[in-house]
């Protein structure tokens, strides 16, 4: 029991070292950061091969072929033929599954332009008769704000008058959404430093708890 | 040098340790002090799906996130899990992130003992939930699990053939399951709007960081039926569960450090107006 809880605050410890360590860039570029840098780097690409050895060659692949099915290993040379990249004499076969990867990836064009090019049209000019609701004054606000948005990057004419009105209403509304993405990464990025000081706090604890 | 002109020369370093310090000791004295979650319809849009789903539906909870986004994606994660053990409604869990497998495995475990201590009965690996693993490529993995789970994963995350676990019985692909909830941290949303409901049509939502939010609310009410935004979604969904916890507890530090940032915008403005005008006058 000991041990074990010895082996954890280690660990625990170790954790909390790197954490700092990776703070302490914000003071200045340091030995320290770089350390801690390129061991997340290692550790992932290291962890990433295993798991992908294990997780996906292996079932989908190595096991398929043990037991007989021999077609799988169609795309086993198709993938294995990628690595010709690294021949320059050789290095044309690797267009073979370069293609057929580009080629499958086709079926996304419609389906792309189904849900974020004509569904979105369609919701964006969603002026649903009636008046009185909430929702029905955002609808027209999303329409204006899309066409005025748009004149902002329409060059071709001079942002005068009426034109140049809407162009400049269409800078408020991108500035709006500028702003709210802002907020949100804002609070994104003070979620993860809160994640490390509770993670720090923990530590804290429970090093005091193992030497009390 | 006037106070002006100290403002626009300010060292960033000392920001950062302004922040660090207001940050921290509003996380410390969180118990001291409460703020004020207001739910919004598209959290709530989620929570009402599953609540109203019955006892022994099936949804699909996909974790596309890596331990770098934990901090935030994490509490919706487990607010969510809790609520569909305390509706009875099935969990199927699968990761579309490289470094997803590990995480998921120890949320499943955690939140499935929490939930046996919360609601007085035993959440079973099999029965309530499952966790089917992960495989690289996730638009391939999208449009494979929407023709047979099976194509891509014929055994779950620890080797058990899918058919021999009781929650996967009938379950060919999305048409057997109430909807898929994604909680992700890249593209792969894009690929579950793309690939999975474009493709497949099933009722889909998405749980995306803070950076990533504001992309997704053009989809809401077409290709997404609720979107969780970040913390402050993931603390609203608390809130709607009943279970507060790490969202809600860092909303206080969220609220100082917002106020902190645009105080040194406001500063950082005001020295730069000043000094400009101070230079329009000396010319």
């Amino acid at each position: 029991m000991e041990d074990s809880m010895t082996v954890e605050l280690l660990w625990t410890t170790l954790a909390a070292l790197l954490t700092v360590a990776t703070f302490s860039f914000l003071y200045k570029d340091n030995p320290f950061y770089k350390f801690a840098e390129h061991l997340v780097v290692g550790v992932g690409a290291g962890y990433f091969a295993v798991l992908l050895v294990m997780n996906s060659l292996k079932p989908t692949l190595i096991d398929r072929v043990i037991i007989g099915q021999w077609w799988y290993l169609i795309p086993g040379i198709l993938g294995a033929m990628m690595w010709f990249r690294f021949s320059k004499k050789l290095a044309w076969l690797s267009r073979f599954p370069i293609a057929f990867y580009i080629g499958t990836s086709g079926v996304a064009i419609p389906l792309y332009m189904y849900n974020s090019v004509n569904r979105q049209l369609s919701a964006t000019l969603d002026l649903t008769p009636g008046f009185g609701s909430l929702t029905e004054f955002w609808n027209i606000i999303i329409v204006i704000g899309v066409l005025t948005g748009l004149m902002y990057f329409f060059f071709s004419k001079e942002h005068k008058g009426a034109f140049g009105g809407a162009a400049k209403f269409g800078i408020w509304i991108l500035m709006l959404g500028f702003g709210s993405s802002f907020g949100y990464t804002v609070m994104a990025r003070v979620s993860l430093f809160v994640q490390r000081i509770a993670f720090l706090e923990e530590w804290y604890f429970m090093v005091k708890n193992y030497f009390v | 040098m006037n106070i002006f002109d100290r403002m626009v020369a300010l060292d960033r370093r000392w920001v950062f340790l302004f922040l660090f310090v207001v940050v921290a000791l509003a996380y410390f004295f969180r118990s001291q002090f409460s703020v004020g979650v207001v739910t919004t319809g598209e959290v709530e849009s989620i929570y009402n799906f599953i609540e109203n789903a019955q006892p022994g539906e099936k949804i699909l909870v996909s974790f596309d996130y890596d331990p770098s986004s934990l901090a935030e994606l994490h509490p919706m994660s487990r607010a969510i899990m809790l609520h569909c053990f305390r509706k009875g409604v099935k969990v199927v869990t699968v990761t579309l992130s490289q470094y997803g497998a590990g995480m998921v495995e120890e949320i499943t475990r955690e939140v499935s003992a929490e939930a046996s201590e919360l609601y007085g009965r035993e959440i079973v690996y099999g029965e309530d939930y499952c966790f089917i693993g992960y495989r690289p490529y996730p638009a391939f993995v999208i449009l494979g699990m929407g023709e047979n789970f099976r194509v891509f994963f014929p055994r779950d995350y620890y080797d058990t053939p899918l058919d021999e676990i009781p929650i996967m019985h009938r379950v060919r692909n999305y048409d057997d399951l109430k909807g898929v909830i994604a909680i992700t941290s890249g593209t792969t949303s894009d690929m579950w709007i793309i690939y999975g409901n474009a493709r497949y049509n099933m009722p889909l939502s998405l749980g995306v960081t803070g950076v990533m939010a504001t992309d997704y609310y053009p989809y809401l009410g077409n290709a997404l039926f609720g979107l969780i935004g970040g913390w402050k979604g993931a603390a609203e969904y608390e809130k709607l569960v009943k279970q507060e916890a790490d969202a809600n507890e860092g909303m206080p530090a969220q609220v100082v450090a917002h106020l902190t940032i645009v105080l040194f915008i406001v500063i950082g403005n005001l020295g730069y107006l000043m000094t400009e005008r101070k230079k329009k006058i000396t010319v």
